[in-house]
């Protein structure tokens, strides 16, 4: 079905990918956009995984739970750091992560 | 160039562009729809390597739960008229660095190993009776555990995540 693919195609997609993601995760200031960087860092980590499943290990299902298991963990882990968003912009009307100092010493 | 390849190339060519105009857009819903085509084209890539139920998945929660909670809460939170202030570039150039160095480190490295790829029988089981059968399994390659390990953190997600956000009385 997928002749003609070879596996070093999708590691070379999920590195540009992760690497994007860091680069938005180091230079966006805003909470939100940070949250979506950290998305397309575990998405890309999640396509290596399947890549890895189907070419390496074809007749087993381990990346393919894998998978799985990191988007149940990354779907906890969006809606947790969006209450926690909310709860910050309540009290300082502001996501910005210059501004957050209040709990500093 | 087979058809498959062409249906990688133009999965791979709309992440890659979308990946990078979602972290670099000023407009924050505009960065959030970006992102939900990178989604949605990795869902084509898992249905391009036949992981149907995977693809499923990706596209609900992803797409449809993920990302509507993100746009929901830049409604809650920003104005859609406003654009981010952009980067100064005492950021940019040392996060260009950091990512470039790493992406063409890896880059190397993946490219030298010689992956001991399988050829493709055909007969592999993907089908949802195989995924369910080792989800609940408590044998060899079953994932019973981590199954219910997952479902008590999502459950503790979902009362701290009511908790948190909700109004405080005082």
């Amino acid at each position: 079905m997928f002749e003609g693919i070879p596996l070093h195609w999708f590691l070379i997609l999920g590195t540009i990918m992760f690497f994007v993601g860091i680069y938005g995760f180091l230079t966006r200031k805003n909470l939100i956009t940070i949250l979506m960087s950290i998305e397309l860092i575990l998405n890309s980590v999640n396509i290596n995984f399947v890549a890895f499943n189907k070419f390496l290990y074809p007749d087993h299902l381990e990346g393919m739970f894998f998978t799985v298991f990191i988007i149940a963990v990354a779907a906890a882990e969006t809606s947790i750091a969006i209450a926690i968003i909310i709860n910050i912009y309540r009290r300082l009307v502001d996501i910005d992560v210059d501004k957050m100092n209040k709990m500093k010493y | 160039m087979t058809t498959n390849q062409l249906m990688f190339i133009i999965f791979s060519a709309i992440i890659i562009i979308f990946s990078v105009m979602t972290v670099t857009s000023r407009r924050i819903l505009r960065a959030a729809t970006y992102l939900l085509f990178v989604l949605v084209a990795t869902a084509g890539l898992y249905f391009l390597l036949q992981f149907n139920f995977l693809a499923a998945i990706q596209l609900t929660i992803y797409v449809g739960g993920i990302v509507v909670l993100i746009i929901f809460s830049i409604l809650l939170t920003s104005h859609i008229g406003d654009r981010l202030e952009a980067p100064g570039w005492k950021k940019i150039v040392p996060a260009i660095l950091v990512a470039t160095f790493g992406a063409v480190i890896t880059l190397i490295t993946v490219l030298q190993f010689d992956f001991p790829t399988k050829a493709i029988t055909g007969s592999e089981r993907t089908d949802i009776r195989e995924i369910a059968k080792s989800l609940v399994s408590t044998e060899k390659f079953g994932y019973s555990l981590p199954f219910e390990v997952i479902s008590i953190l999502l459950l503790a997600a979902m009362v701290g995540a009511i908790i948190l956000a909700k109004k405080r009385e005082d």
